[in-house]
């Protein structure tokens, strides 16, 4: 232990010091661990230190069987769960290739953009926290809520829904979710604008925000920036738009760009992601085709021998499910690509050079969740 | 570019290299550890391939042997590959460094490190990123073996 | 007619009759001294109670609302439980100066409350260097914040600490300067004559055009003063955790927090008595009745002190390198253009 301090206490200039942010910090939302070499108030180097809630999800599945495996996903990234199942559902379904029914592909398309929304509203008060403005947190709750509100008529869950299975959905929906979609999306397209009167407009804020934490376009795609972190470089990496899954083939919408690349960019894209959320659900709520809510599967799925990779687009960026199959009732190796785990690794580049108010902002505008980092 | 014409290519600048397409999605390319640095340049470079996102890197134990499988996308042309690299040393499996290519290989090879201890030569900060310096052994491998924290069915 | 005056004069002949003269005196000193403890405990913990439900009401909540009638009694219950608290600290803190910090952050800001002209007669003590006497105790606060987070031995305390004194030195001059403009006005640093000058119109209203300026550079630095939002660099939760008070717990963090709400209570009676007139009811209008003059003070002062906390609950927080920037490049050369505009206001005599 001694030696090792020697060693650390070496590869530090005269004026720098170490200092340990995390893994019980507020900014850090959860128990990652930042390893910050400082000047002063300034970012020397930015070292992550992970693992204080790896469950080692990757080993569990190679023991689970497919349907079990659903359920672990939603404890990655807790705050897209419906998109994490939907990732290994669809993973499966493929490799089976099941004829899903529309009703399925639809349904799952309207809760996974609910989900996005709910993340992103989650994402936006927290963020304001970051910078200081405390209101923030309980103006994106209180749209949140309706939201879980609804998710939990559904399928009884608020946050681990749970609610996809291999070969469709659980249960069919609620009677009242078409009625209550609209109602929420009535009402969040009265509330957004507040979000801008808040936050977005205050000249503090984007002083804070603007030529802050700036990654360009060549970085992002070399880092596998992916989700709005990725698109506030201006690169285009939407895999709703280019690997198309369930039924985001039948809508349009735009994938949100901007060419800044600093933190007010992500800022924005995510703002206008839920606007464009909002679109894709009104697009789909009205016309949900009648049918079965799933496919019969056998009890135990057993993969055929191979290799399968589905990618899908959580409130993040882009999930990764590669399974390799023996063709045993259980995966050989199962490997998420996490969104947030790239989109950690650049911080260090982004954050360097500037205060340690910045590291704040720019790690609240890459909306790191440790759970899908860690997994 | 098509999966054909990709193969054409590629294997025209490494006439060694296996190629399979069978049981996946992605074209598969197999490659000698001492091809690999190599070849990811390559891939990386070339205009024609300009495999730019690397979007999934993943250790896989197939107990014979310790592989990396890297999944390649093109951001300009759109189009796909893995490439498969194995070595049938486990004591002390090694392989080049990717990072120097592309800068997410950082992380994902810490972690590969880290789960399955394969090294990689030229990486700039090898070290354990998930588990603490003084732990045993290498989870994610097939023979790991821990009957106290494992429950296994 | 109840004044103050009369009060306080039966009190001091009755107490001057009982026991020897030196005796009295001390005894006399002590009475005042808790009736301002009095005050100063009472106000920190209902000004605590208001931000709260001021807060609430911004954030869309109740707030607390079930201890005593609309919550009224909840402060004194949190204090009863910080006194219950266990004192932990780091095993390597500077043990002395770790528990001295806290004094000086409640001594100086219970010493600033008693030069306040509350009513007519109603004040401690009324010296003729009355404001300078506010800005120098004032800036003592900051020595205890920096001793609190030298001493903490906790780095994340010693950056909050040195913020604290990059910040209050900084934002010292600009309180410092904003007043001396208004003292031009009055040409007086005494309180009661500042609050005597204002019974033909309150300053902000004399001083117009320059006293407004310098009303707005004043809350906007007072602000910084007391280090609240959006100058809270110094607590930072999402980036320091606690800031310089890291490490303090139990009665000895609420003696922060307590002076952080007495200092914001300061700085908003300061603003009253210099801008708005401390006691003086608008156009005279309880002239008669100079009792009255409490609630007028504590009514003006209470508004300003929710502006304070408007500020807070809607504002996000400058990183410092551009709240020095504020400050030096701005709100400084501001101010010391406009001590020369009202220099020539009143040379020309065109005071409203």
């Amino acid at each position: 232990m001694q030696m090792e301090t020697i060693t650390v206490n070496k590869s530090f200039k005269s004026e720098e010091y170490f200092i340990n942010m995390g893994p019980q910090h507020p900014a850090t939302h959860g128990v990652l661990r930042l390893l910050l070499t400082i000047d002063g108030e300034i970012i020397k180097k930015v070292e992550p230190d992970l693992g204080y809630i790896h469950r080692s999800i990757e080993k569990m599945c190679e023991r689970d069987s497919y349907q079990q495996i659903v359920h672990l996903t939603d404890r990655m990234d807790y705050l897209s769960s419906h998109i994490n199942n939907e990732a290994v559902c669809l993973a499966v379904e493929n490799a089976l290739q099941l004829e899903i029914p529309d009703r399925v592909k639809v349904i799952r398309t309207i809760i996974g953009e609910l989900t996005r929304i709910a993340s992103h509203t989650l994402w936006w008060g927290v963020m304001g926290m970051d910078v200081g403005a405390l209101t923030t947190y309980f103006y994106g709750f209180r749209d949140r809520e309706l939201i879980n509100d609804i998710f939990e008529e559904t399928c009884g869950a608020r946050l681990t829904m749970n609610y996809n299975i291999p070969g469709g959905l659980m249960f069919d929906i609620h009677p009242n979710f078409v009625k209550r979609t609209k109602e929420f999306i009535a009402h969040f397209k009265t509330k957004l604008p507040e979000y801008d009167s808040l936050l977005t407009g205050n000249i503090i804020f984007q002083k804070r925000m603007k030529g802050v934490g700036i990654l360009s376009k060549e970085d992002a795609i070399s880092y596998g920036a992916s989700g709005p972190v990725g698109r506030g470089s201006g690169y285009s990496c939407d895999v709703r738009k280019h690997h198309p899954y369930s039924a985001l083939d039948k809508v349009t919408f735009n994938e949100t760009l901007r060419q800044e690349g600093d933190s007010f960019a992500r800022y924005q894209v995510r703002i206008q992601e839920m606007w464009e959320s909002m679109s894709i659900i009104e697009q789909l709520i009205d016309n949900i085709p009648e049918g079965e809510h799933q496919v019969a599967t056998n009890a135990v799925i057993k993969l055929p021998k191979g290799e399968f990779y589905q990618k899908v687009e959580t409130a993040r960026g882009e999930l990764g499910v590669y399974i390799i199959s023996t063709g045993t009732k259980s995966p050989y190796r199962l490997k998420f690509r996490s969104p947030g785990f790239s989109n950690l690794s650049l911080l260090n580049h982004i954050a360097v050079g500037g205060k340690i108010g910045d590291l704040v902002a720019t790690m609240a505008t890459l909306d790191l969740v440790i759970p899908d980092i860690d997994r | 570019m098509n999966n054909e014409a990709l193969q054409n290519l590629i294997s025209s600048w490494h006439p060694d290299l296996t190629f399979t397409e069978e049981g996946s999605q992605f074209l598969n390319i197999s490659v000698q550890p001492e091809q690999l640095h190599n070849l990811m340049k390559q891939l990386k470079t070339n205009s024609d391939t300009h495999f730019d996102y690397l979007f999934c890197l993943t250790g896989v134990d197939w107990e014979s042997a310790l592989g990396v499988v890297y999944h390649l996308e093109s951001t300009t042309h759109r189009h796909a590959v893995v490439v498969k690299v194995q070595t049938e040393d486990r004591e002390n499996p090694t392989f080049d460094t990717v990072s120097d290519i592309w800068a997410t290989a950082e992380f994902h090879e810490r972690e590969v490190f880290d789960f399955f201890g394969i090294k990689f030569n030229n990486h700039p900060n090898l070290k354990r990123l998930f588990l603490t310096e003084d732990w045993d052994g290498y989870p994610l491998r097939k023979d790991y073996v821990d009957e106290i924290n494992m429950v296994v069915k | 007619m109840i004044r103050f005056f009369s009060i306080t004069k039966n009190i001091h002949e009755w107490l001057f009759n009982l026991m020897p003269e030196s005796v009295a005196s001390v005894v006399e000193m002590i009475l005042i001294a808790v009736v301002y403890l009095l005050i100063f405990a009472v106000a920190g913990l209902y000004l605590v109670l208001l931000e709260r439900r001021v807060a609430a009401w911004f954030q869309l909540r109740i707030g607390p609302n079930r201890v005593g009638y609309q919550g009224l009694l909840q402060t004194m219950a949190d204090a009863l439980k910080l006194v219950s608290k266990e004192l932990t600290g780091t095993e390597k803190a500077d043990k002395f100066l770790y528990n001295l910090a806290p004094y000086f952050v409640i001594i100086s800001s219970l010493m600033a409350l008693s030069v306040f002209p509350f009513t007519q007669d109603f004040q401690a003590f009324d010296i003729n260097i009355g404001l300078l006497f506010l800005i120098a105790i004032s800036s003592i606060g900051v020595i205890g914040i920096l001793l609190g987070g030298w001493s903490s031995n906790n780095k994340f305390a010693l950056i909050g600490a040195m913020r604290s004194g990059v910040q209050t030195i900084s934002y010292e001059l600009s309180v410092g300067l904003s007043l001396l403009t208004m003292v031009l006005l009055t040409g007086s640093l005494q309180l009661s004559e500042i609050v005597e000058v204002q019974k033909g119109g309150w300053l902000i209203v004399q001083g117009h055009i320059p006293a407004v300026i310098a009303f707005m550079i004043y809350m906007i630095a007072g602000t910084a003063e007391t280090n609240r939002a959006p100058f809270d660099l110094v607590e930072a939760e999402s980036e320091l955790g606690a800031g310089f008070h890291t490490e303090y717990s139990g009665m000895k963090f609420a003696y922060f927090f307590l002076a952080e709400f007495i200092n914001m209570f300061i700085i908003a009676a300061i603003a009253t008595t210099v801008f708005f007139g401390a006691w003086l009811s608008p156009f005279g209008i309880t002239e008669s009745i100079p009792i009255l003059g409490v609630v007028w003070f504590l009514g003006k002062t209470l508004i300003l002190v929710f502006l304070m906390m408007w500020f807070r609950w809607t504002f996000p927080r400058l990183r410092i390198d551009q709240l020095l920037t504020l400050e030096w490049k701005y709100l400084l050369p501001i101010n010391l253009i406009n001590i020369v505009v009202m220099a020539f206001v009143v040379w020309l005599k065109i005071t409203i």
